[in-house]
């Protein structure tokens, strides 16, 4: 599947719900920005012109205390109050402060390791089996304890990840040895994962399709490629997936 | 501090007995190498600072072929570069982690701040308070020393047979706790810059309190005094956690303890053994407590440089200096409360974020005020396009990006998006180097006649001055659209990730610029040294300026000023009615006032 068509110069397609509210903030702060220095570009070019040193003429010697010097400071401060009031706090906190009910919710564990993702479902069950860190070896990466009856029906996957489209999934974000970052530029979502934490980041997909997940926090010598892919399908498509990746997986375990 | 104008009550100190050393008695060593004379140490700074510029320049032109021309053979000097570093010549990850980590902490903390504090300040803050040395001349010698020795330490590693530190210049624990010896050698090479450092701070704080002339109340100091007194006290506040950090982060590489380490880390398939029970983003806490109020050192005698050239190069006062002074103490404090906007997405407790998005937009203000002050400072003026007025100039829109930019990286909500890609690499590049970069080149062509006795070619400087901003803006400009597609920091090869690929020409266009920057130096290195030994000889006051360092002559002597200077007006008297030049020095009686 060609992704590229997803990718441009500046932000990429949206394929969150909360995509679109980043983007916003993004573009009306670049706004912004472009505005100030604009106002201040023509204020300064106009001063170097008409102010330029001529032979017949002495500076001012005190500019008096003008309030007009303080429009830059006030239209700053202004647009900052509103932007922490109206956009800043509110929507940090619908984004990073509050989790969706893990019963309406999909949950996945991402485990990053020096240079992958390790992503493990719950399976039909909804219940994750136990994991060992003894268990860990290069055939069974998380530690999946086989004996475990929740476990059995569990999906482990290796740098991909399957998401339903429309409901919201709630990733349990952890990491296995150094600092990686999970981020999915199209769902503009990043989060660290820090060993010795378990993080907790929702996200709901809001368009079918593949998007690259990339590390995003320097790991090692790995680290540039250090990539995985989200496939967003269908709630059929992804309730058919689960169920028969589930007995895929079952029966070479058993093997 | 009210403005008192009888000189003899306001004498903040008796004067201090420098060592009266006739120069001539001096050998060759004390004079040149183990100096105590703050000029020659200034002088030491700035030319060891200027080497590690050019260094860590170098390991980023390499590191910006990798980037424009992934895995293509390094011409020149590909076949040179060690084994560790590069295969055949063409960079290897190692290479290029290697190069990364050690070009950030190269700028930083043995580039900038060494040029900005270590010769800036130590050259230039003794002559604008009219004192006859910095208040510890020994403790100012070994300053630079260990400095000097923590630098070589840095460098040295680049012989291991492992190589330097590759953990990129933050190092974040487990990754640099697991890396190779080069992480050891980081360490302890940051111990001594750090502690050269906090020396150094201690000498400012005391020289600009005790030592000033007669007459120079504090509200009577240039702006630069002021930058650099602000950036004194952030060094001493700031760099001893880092330094605690950095022992506690040798500790977990040599002794087994486990700061930063949790239970039960997994490295290549193996549990590692240590006791765990540490956390690692303590060590991001403690670094950024003192990165962030850093980024205040790296800037702060930049923007002091600026308000002293702008003043002198429009011949009118500073407007507003009051709301200046009042700007740089409140960025200062601020500086400390707003560390953990580096930290959004660690996994900190979410409802805090709130806080130190709060702080931060803060502390954006009094960074506007200081801008608008200067651009209102043009207006009225008397512009002379001088070198050093030239990059002045080119510091208010430039570092206007720089901080403008800053603002989508504050806000924690945008900052989820761009936390990590080239946007940040953007924005602090243009508040760093065409920011306080820039202001640090224009204040080598402003002093130069100060230290030297000899002019700069000014029409080299302007070659150098237009090449440069070319340059910088070609470098760092594309930045901002490649964070905006998406491409995050610190990638070997960032063509490997599909949402990289469609702005990998932007890479090509910096990694062009580079070598226009690199060609842009040829000039001013050029220039430095014909000047030095051929210059023209440069006037008494060549700027005709107003402030202290001019009241002595150029380069001064040992000692500085034959007679204590009294000091009988603010700094930047220009265009005062009625007196009969366009300048009316700091130590120029006032012919008509008695008192």
């Amino acid at each position: 599947m060609d992704t590229t068509g997803n990718y441009g110069w500046w932000l990429p397609v949206q394929a969150s719900s909360y995509a679109q509210t980043i983007d916003t903030g993004i573009n009306v702060i670049q706004f912004a920005m472009l505005l100030m220095f604009v106002l201040w570009g023509i204020f300064f070019t106009w001063c170097l012109f008409r102010f330029r040193a001529r032979t017949a003429r002495r500076a001012v010697y005190k500019e008096p205390a003008h309030w007009k010097s303080w429009i830059p400071d006030g239209l700053v401060l202004a647009f900052e109050i509103l932007l922490i009031a109206l956009y800043g706090i509110p929507v940090w906190s619908r984004i990073m402060q509050t989790l969706p009910n893990e019963k309406d919710a999909n949950v996945v564990r991402v485990v990053a390791e020096q240079f992958a993702w390790n992503v493990h479902y719950p399976g039909p069950d909804g219940q994750f089996g136990n994991t060992e860190l003894s268990l860990i070896s290069k055939s069974n990466r998380l530690g999946l304890d086989r004996t475990d009856p929740k476990g059995k029906d569990d999906i482990v996957l290796w740098n991909q990840m399957f998401l339903p489209l429309g409901k919201p999934t709630i990733l349990h974000l952890t990491s296995k040895d150094v600092i990686h970052s999970f981020f999915v530029p199209a769902f503009r979502m990043k989060q660290d994962m820090v060993p010795g934490l378990v993080i907790q980041r929702w996200v709901e997909p809001t368009r079918v399709g593949k998007y690259e997940i990339g590390c995003a926090q320097l790991c090692g010598l790995g680290h540039y490629k250090m990539r995985g892919d989200v496939f967003v399908q269908t709630q059929e498509e992804f309730d058919r997936w689960l169920v028969e990746k589930s007995r895929e997986q079952r029966e070479e375990r058993e093997e | 501090m009210s403005d008192r104008t009888n000189p003899e009550t306001t004498r903040v100190a008796p004067p201090v007995e420098v060592h009266e050393v006739e120069e001539h008695k001096l050998g060759f060593i004390r004079r040149w190498i183990f100096s105590l004379d703050h000029k020659v140490i200034g002088l030491q700074y700035m030319f060891t600072a200027l080497f590690f510029l050019f260094a860590g320049f170098c390991m980023i032109l390499i590191m910006r072929w990798q980037l424009a021309f992934p895995g293509k053979v390094i011409p020149l000097i590909g076949r040179w570069l060690p084994e560790a570093m590069a295969s055949g010549g063409i960079l290897l990850p190692e290479g290029y982690n290697m190069l990364g980590a050690m070009h950030g902490t190269i700028m930083v903390f043995l580039g900038i701040v060494p040029l900005g504090v270590g010769f800036y300040g130590n050259y230039i803050v003794p002559l604008q308070i009219g004192a006859r040395d910095m208040a510890f001349p020994r403790w100012n010698m070994l300053s630079y020393w260990i400095y000097f020795v923590g630098g070589v330490l840095m460098l040295s590693s680049f012989l291991l047979p492992g190589g330097p530190a590759q953990s990129g210049w933050t190092s974040y624990p487990p990754l640099s706790i697991i890396a190779t010896s080069g992480q050891t050698v980081w360490l302890v090479a940051m111990i001594f810059i750090i502690t050269s450092s906090l020396l150094g701070s201690i000498n400012f704080i005391t020289t600009i309190l005790n030592l000033r002339a007669a007459g120079l109340t504090l509200m009577r100091m240039p702006i630069f005094v002021w930058t650099q007194f602000v950036t004194a006290v952030l060094l001493l506040l700031a760099f001893p956690p880092l330094e605690i950090a950095a022992i506690f982060q040798l500790m977990d590489r040599l002794a087994g303890t486990s700061f930063y380490l949790p239970a039960g880390l997994i490295i290549s398939d193996q549990i590692l053994e240590v006791s765990g029970g540490g956390l690692a983003i303590l060590w991001q806490h403690l670094f950024w407590f003192l990165a962030h109020p850093e980024v205040y050192v790296l800037l702060l005698p930049a923007m002091g440089i600026v308000c002293e050239i702008i003043a002198n190069g429009t011949r009118k006062p500073l407007f507003g200096y009051k709301e200046l002074v009042g700007s740089f103490i409140f960025l200062g404090v601020m500086s400390f409360l707003v560390w953990a906007h580096h930290m959004f997405l660690t996994g900190m407790k979410p409802a805090l974020s709130n806080f130190f998005l709060i702080t931060t937009l803060i502390i954006s203000i009094p960074s506007v005020m200081i801008l608008t002050c200067l651009l209102w400072s043009l207006k009225g003026g008397s512009i002379r396009f001088t070198v050093p007025m030239m990059f002045s100039l080119a510091f208010l829109p430039l570092f206007g990006i720089g901080g403008l930019t800053g603002l989508p990286l504050g806000v924690h909500v945008t900052d989820i998006y761009l936390h990590d890609t080239y946007y940040v690499i953007g924005h602090f590049h243009y508040v760093v180097v065409t920011g306080s970069l820039i202001a640090l080149m224009g204040g080598i062509y402003f002093w130069f006649p100060k230290m030297f006795g000899k002019m700069m070619n000014s029409t080299w400087g302007k070659v150098h001055f237009w090449l440069t901003l070319i340059g910088m803006n070609g470098v760092f400009f594309p930045m901002f659209i490649q964070g905006l597609a998406g491409v995050q920091r610190r990638l070997y090869d960032p063509t490997v990730q599909v949402h990289n690929v469609m702005v990998q020409p932007l890479n090509v266009v910096s990694t062009v610029s580079s070598w226009i920057l690199l060609l842009a130096q040829i000039p001013f290195i050029l220039n430095f040294f014909i000047s030095l030994f051929w210059g023209k000889k440069a006037k008494e006051n060549p700027w005709e300026a107003t402030t202290l360092e001019w009241a002595c002559p150029s380069p001064p002597p040992h000692g500085n000023f034959a007679k204590d200077p009294v000091v009988y007006r603010g700094p930047y008297e220009y265009s005062v009615p009625g007196h009969k030049t366009d300048w009316f020095p700091q130590n120029e009686p006032d012919a008509e006032s008695s008192t």
